[in-house]
């Protein structure tokens, strides 16, 4: 990748997230791609809140925060406006928020834009956690994962739900263009978010972001922690046109198990010291063998 | 001349015509009950090729409101409508639509809120978002309705501010009545296409961030000047109303009130929307029996127009106010705001009445009752449901 001055990406420097930050380098190399002729609404969120303290904004396209819950509404919103000005042949609309608004809070707002088919692409950057309160566990927050909100102790061994499948449930809206990336893999990221705009309807892309307080990894494993959730193929890196599979990226042949993955996670640590923990681990590997049976990940 | 232009309309299909002549570009909205007929005509008259807007339906009213956000962020002329659950599930969106100081306008078409449920009118929904920071409007009359619809277009344009016109359910919204829907090109020529402030919206061209987020340091303010914009948003619309008026020989009060028989009064009751109708007949046979009874009608509820309501009420010895609302814990809605108004520069007592909750008819009957209690020295907030 070659060098760019910081100044010349579309998000400045001078934002206040974590060093090394899974989402913001996803979300830099996300409107990059888009390029300046985009305007984005976005959720409320870590994003939102160290990109544009009031009155600095690290933005250099167009951009709002309204809340939450609402961001594609305002994105269908921001679209019926340059429909009726005659823009939005020229103007592209990007919706983008956490895992928080786009599993949880906002997802019957999501199934609205989708079904109403709105040319827009929506990014999800899924740090697997309510990372902006403090690390609570959403719907997108893995099975037996230590948060704030599903501790380890005598009685739990951390979140007792299991992540939702948001990949499907776009598919079941019949949304053109699905996939999924991590801040592993930036080129990757690029690819796809051209390739999204080269088609008509609504674009889906979820990225897996490595929160580095939240999952408690070191500030210099974000990339590596994205590469080794799809190595593992604990996080499968897929890609779908008009319901179907056209790209999977392979685990590698002799893949990592997913203890390697987990071990290197404060989230997951008391799996490692509880003896109940074994069998938990060996329920994650199961989801790893399943994503690459189902995906075609081999 | 203003008798050859009238026709008789339902209140809906009136306001649907108004909404259409004023031309915004993107209209979304969910059904709710009864403000259905609104949004049906609209998606009709789109339908036809009567209007060109962008009409946008969503799966929710948080949905509709965020939808009129966006677009109203992105420079056009928008427009929603709603009742009672829809308005309160829109409340978060309201508040930062005032906070971002775009120039929405809503229709609310007013209903009792649950528990229980209930379909038919009073005030609940709109009076308990009164601190959103929209410009709130109310009307008597489907011709007060529609009036005070273009009306709103100009002072949310000018003022960058949101405004909700409120009409009663069925009361207003399923009744026919004669009105006046004003000519298209005198439409045209009171309020021109819109024009967004160029450093407020979301342009390509000149990229700025809207709704960012402000620190302990900033934010108050940011909202202490939002305060300000609405307290002073008064004037605007008595200067908006005056100009209405030279354009289409009639206003909406004097935009924030009307007096009703109000300068001799020792009782003047203070109600809004259409139970003024029969609070004004009320006061007739009142009159007529010699009792000294007037009407002071709220039109304009957000600011309210303190300083210059207390004049009007220091005119009489009794202030009944008919409030189709209530403030639970405390009294009626309105009845709350007139004393915090008067407050210091009064004497006169001010007692709380409810009536016409959850579709109640409000009687003559009732009305008389009010001014037989009026003087009572207690200051209990009274139901009158009979």
């Amino acid at each position: 990748m070659k060098y760019k001055n910081p100044f010349e990406h579309l998000i400045n420097p001078g934002h206040t997230a974590c060093p090394g930050c899974g989402q913001l380098i996803a979300a830099r190399h996300v409107i990059d791609a888009c390029g300046k002729d985009t305007i984005i609404a976005n959720a409320t969120g870590c994003l939102e809140v160290t990109t544009s303290k009031h009155p600095t904004s690290s933005w250099k396209v167009p951009w709002i925060h309204s809340l939450f819950e609402n961001s594609s509404a305002v994105g269908t919103g921001i679209l019926a406006a340059l429909k009726s000005k005659g823009l939005d042949n020229k103007v592209k609309v990007l919706v983008q928020g956490g895992d928080g608004s786009t599993f949880d809070i906002g997802l019957g707002l999501i199934s609205g834009m989708w079904e109403r088919g709105d040319n827009i692409l929506y990014v999800c950057y899924d740090t697997e956690v309510y990372s902006n309160t403090g690390y609570q566990a959403s719907g997108a927050t893995p099975h037996d994962a230590f948060t704030r909100t599903s501790w380890p102790g005598k009685k739990s061994l951390g979140n007792t739900y299991y992540k939702k499948n948001m990949v499907e449930i776009a598919l079941a809206h019949r949304v053109p263009y699905v996939a999924t990336s991590t801040s592993g893999y930036i080129e990757d990221i690029k690819r796809k978010v051209k390739k999204a705009w080269g088609i008509e309807g609504p674009k889906f892309i979820h990225i897996l972001t490595p929160c580095v307080p939240g999952w408690g990894i070191n500030d210099n494993q974000a990339i590596e922690m994205g590469k080794l959730a799809q190595k593992t193929g604990f996080f499968p890196v897929v890609e779908f046109i008009n319901g179907e599979l056209v790209n999977a990226m392979k685990v590698p042949q002799s893949k990592p198990k997913v203890e390697e993955y987990l071990k290197q996670h404060i989230r997951f640590k008391h799996l490692f010291k509880d003896p109940r923990g074994k069998e938990e681990i060996a329920g994650l590997q199961k989801i790893c063998e399943e994503n690459i049976r189902k995906y075609n990940l081999k | 001349m203003e008798n050859k232009n009238k026709q008789i309309l339902e209140g809906s299909h009136a306001v649907a015509e108004i909404v259409r002549r004023l031309r915004p570009a993107v209209v979304s909205a969910y059904p709710i009950t009864p403000q259905t007929h609104i949004v049906e005509d609209l998606e009709k008259m789109k339908a036809e090729g009567l209007a060109d807007f962008e009409y946008i339906n969503t799966e929710s009213e948080f949905a509709a409101a965020s939808v009129v956000l966006g677009a109203s962020a992105t420079g056009v002329r928008t427009y929603t409508a709603t009742s009672s659950q829809g308005l309160l599930l829109m409340t978060e969106v309201l508040f930062n639509i005032a906070g971002l100081r775009l120039p929405v306008v809503i229709t609310c078409a007013n209903r009792a809120v649950s528990s229980p449920i209930n379909i038919w009118n009073d005030q609940q929904d709109s009076v308990t978002i009164r601190d959103a920071g929209w410009i709130q409007l109310y009307g008597e009359t489907n011709q007060e309705v529609v009036d005070l619809h273009v009306l709103a277009y100009k002072l949310a344009e000018s003022l960058m501010l949101p405004v909700m016109i409120n009409m009663d359910g069925f009361a207003l919204t399923h009744t026919y009545e004669p009105v006046e829907i004003p000519e298209e090109s005198l439409v045209k020529k009171y309020l021109p296409a819109y024009s967004a402030p160029k450093d407020t919206i979301l342009d390509i061209n000149n990229p700025h961030s809207l709704g960012t987020f402000a620190t302990p340091e900033r934010y108050m303010e940011i909202r202490q000047e939002l305060f300000e914009d609405v307290a002073a948003s008064k004037k605007e619309i008595v200067k908006q109303n005056s100009e209405f008026k030279k354009v289409f020989g009639r206003g909406v009060g004097n935009g924030l009130f009307e007096e009703y028989k109000t300068k001799d009064a020792e009782i003047i009751l203070v109600a809004m929307g259409s139970v003024c109708g029969t609070i004004k007949q009320a006061i007739d046979d009142l009159r007529n029996k010699g009792k000294k009874v007037g009407l002071l009608k709220i039109i304009l509820f957000r600011p309210f127009p303190d300083d210059e309501i207390t004049a009007i009420v220091n005119k009489a010895k009794y202030i009944g106010v008919v409030d189709k609302s209530i403030s639970i814990g405390t009294e009626g809605i309105l009845a709350s705001d007139v004393k915090r108004a008067c407050y210091g520069k009064t004497k006169v007592q001010i007692k709380s009445f409810v009536v016409g909750l959850g579709g109640r008819d409000v009687t003559e009957g009732m009305i008389e009752k009010i001014v037989g209690l009026v003087k009572e020295k207690n200051n209990e907030t009274q139901f009158i449901g009979f």
